[in-house]
């Protein structure tokens, strides 16, 4: 049965993961996050599942990485430092094919910065922060309620592209406490990843599919015998430094998410189709957007609002659409950060409408009436 | 040529190995795998994780389950799997460059958590794949690439390193003892709870010709000479012994509870809380 809870949202974010089936946890303590990890702890073993604390952020990653390929659906989280050192597996994961989902309740930076303040500082992090090319899946929940769903989602999403998801959470998103609907979990839509068909004999474990460019993934265990490395391999997994199967490699782990782009990426609008100047935003920000987009439309302004809830990939033709098709003459873009998204939507937009970054790097969230200003400054 | 079972668990379409001719990993390899033989092990069950570096390559050629992990992360990867599926025989092999730099933090805590691992360092004192850089195990005063004028750290002893950190077996041999290291190994996977096999071997090519061992048997006659048995070593000072490698077992408490064991015990109390 549907359930309402009051919750914060990382604890929220640990609840959804359990329910999508995530056994092992991979932690370090950390603010803003350490929430997620604490109910890990304290849920896991309920479920036979299996937390542990490493000794580090990197080994948190490590030991998560280790638990998916013996089969166990995993996850790990952390912040701002943190997620700069996780950068290193993160990368392992990517080209090794391994699904995790990664949960970064972004604070405050660079370095130790502002531990229990907020920011949106980590948004290319997530995007380019471990070195290489490979296609990025990152969520932004602006609520209690999306830190579960979108939870659940990245689960879904990891399991299916054989890759780590982000979570890219916030202070404000991961302290906030309010109502949330918890679905009764039979209900859920989960996703598990794929198993090989064939016998061990005749397992090539990274010869992908051709219907979706993803390998079936056997798990330590399982009577298939396979290699795992960080180096580029051969559909072998073995390494390689022939120039065919590097290109076939890299090029598949980015092209596997991307010709399935309209499956992942998300986004909501109001209020956009009489709208003269569209609000840009996403994650805590769009708390206080919203609500003085709200405002400033109860008094005749004809302002909309566009929340992209996948960052990565980010929602830029559906972003352009938008501006072209409601003759959207000004965009303002609230971040916490120097506008790392902001060049994003700048992109996606060609130069169809003015574009306007407003920031605020001081550890607070914009208040309403501070985006109203802004929308009242550009009109 | 090795034994027919011996050769059942190669991946020869993977062959030849990296190694240089000579190199003292192979002698480590056919141990394992002759260790993994004598104890009857089923490939299926078997994990075989290892870091980054000429030692790390070596799961590649088994078949099995083999997980090539990024520079020294090597043990934080195979607690996650050891961990997720305790029935698994986990065995991590790495180098001393894995073990006790950049990986030194996950060597001390596998060491303290007591998880049913066995990690093989096959030390060779020096970073051989990159060219020849100290390692936290190059003796002082021994020549590299990054230590021109000599090597002025004071190295790691590794094993002292593991019982320090809590480890609950701890062996060291040379790959002039070929029958020990495969004796060492065998026990160490045996153990029930964390267990270190230090295994001394050569880099002929990057340590050895900067320091008078460059052909492979001057670093096979160099281990033989100096290696000491722990019996004998135990009754010998420390100018006696300075120089020499003490060699077999070092190091053994039995009955610490098993990592995984213990976070059975955990599950067992987290679901009667809820029940």
């Amino acid at each position: 049965m549907p359930k309402a809870e009051f919750w914060q949202g990382n604890k929220a974010i640990a609840m959804a993961g359990v329910d999508a089936g995530c056994r092992f946890f991979g932690g370090y303590p950390i603010t803003p996050s350490t929430e997620v990890a604490e109910v890990m702890a304290e849920e896991l073993p309920k479920y036979g599942g299996a937390f542990i604390q490493m000794e580090d952020e990197i080994g948190g990653i490590a030991a998560t990485i280790g638990a998916s390929i013996a089969g166990r659906k995993a996850m790990t989280g952390t912040s701002g430092p943190g997620f700069s050192l996780k950068q290193e597996l993160l990368g392992y994961a990517y080209i090794a094919e391994i699904p995790l989902v990664c949960v970064d309740v972004q604070r405050g930076g660079p370095s130790t910065g502002l531990p229990t303040k907020v920011s949106q500082g980590d948004v290319m992090q997530a995007r380019w922060g471990t070195h290489g090319d490979h296609a990025t899946i990152a969520y932004s929940p602006f609520s209690v309620q999306e830190c579960y769903d979108l939870t659940v989602k990245a689960f879904n999403m990891s399991e299916r592209f054989r890759q780590p998801v982000l979570i890219m959470a916030d202070e404000v998103v991961g302290h906030m406490r309010e109502r949330i609907v918890t679905p009764d979990v039979s209900s859920l839509n989960i996703v598990n990843r794929k198993k090989p068909a064939c016998p061990p004999e005749t397992f090539v474990p990274y010869l992908a599919d051709e219907d979706d460019d993803v390998p079936p993934m056997a798990s330590f265990g399982d009577g298939y015998h396979w290699h795992v490395t960080g180096l580029t391999s051969n559909d072998w997994g073995f390494p390689t430094n022939n120039s065919l199967d590097i290109d076939k490699k890299v090029t598949r782990i980015i092209r596997k998410v991307e010709r399935f782009r309209s499956d992942v990426v998300e986004y909501v609008t109001e209020g956009c189709d009489d709208a003269d100047i569209l609000v840009v935003s996403y994650g805590c920000v769009s708390r206080p957007a919203l609500r003085a987009v709200r405002e400033l439309r109860s008094r005749g302004v004809k302002v909309g609002h566009f929340r992209p809830i996948t960052i990565w990939p980010f929602p830029d033709e559906e972003l352009e659409k938008i501006v072209v098709e409601s003759g959207i003459k000004r965009v303002v873009v609230p971040e916490l950060n120097m506008g790392q998204l902001f060049l994003e939507i700048d992109r996606a937009i060609h130069g169809k409408a003015e574009t306007h970054l407003r920031t605020l790097l001081n550890g607070e969230l914009f208040k309403p009436a501070q985006i109203i200003s802004y929308v009242e400054e550009v009109a | 040529m090795p034994r027919d079972d011996v050769m059942k668990w190669l991946r020869s379409q993977f062959m030849p190995h990296i190694w240089c001719p000579g190199c003292g990993h192979g002698i480590i390899m056919h141990a394992m795998l002759r260790a993994l033989c004598a104890l009857g092990k089923d490939p299926d069950e078997i994990v075989i994780s290892s870091g980054i570096g000429c030692s790390s390559r070596l799961p590649g050629y088994v078949n099995t389950c083999t997980l090539h992990t990024a520079h020294g992360r090597s043990l934080a990867f195979a607690t996650g799997v050891k961990l997720s599926n305790p029935a698994l025989t986990v065995v991590d092999v790495m180098g001393d460059g894995d073990c006790s730099a950049i990986g030194g933090n996950h060597f001390i805590h596998a060491c303290r958590r007591n998880i049913g691992i066995c990690a093989i360092v096959m030390n060779n004192n020096i970073y051989g794949m990159t060219g020849g850089q100290a390692s936290p195990t190059t003796p002082e005063n021994a020549f590299a690439s990054t230590a021109p004028y000599g090597a002025i750290d004071p190295p790691f002893d590794i094993c002292q390193l593991a019982i320090g950190a809590g480890a609950t077996f701890v062996a060291r041999a040379t790959i002039a003892q070929p029958q020990m290291c495969e004796t060492l190994i065998k026990k160490g996977i045996e153990h029930d709870g964390f267990s270190v096999i230090e295994i001394m071997t050569h880099c002929h090519t990057q340590f050895g010709r900067k320091n008078k061992r460059s052909r492979p048997l001057d670093n096979f006659n160099f281990f033989k000479d100096a290696s000491v048995m722990k019996a004998k070593a135990d009754a010998m000072t420390s100018e006696e012994l300075t120089g020499k490698i003490v060699i077999g077992e070092l190091h053994r408490i039995d009955g610490a509870l098993e990592y995984t064991n213990r976070y059975a015990k955990v599950i067992e109390r987290a679901k009667g809380a809820t029940s």
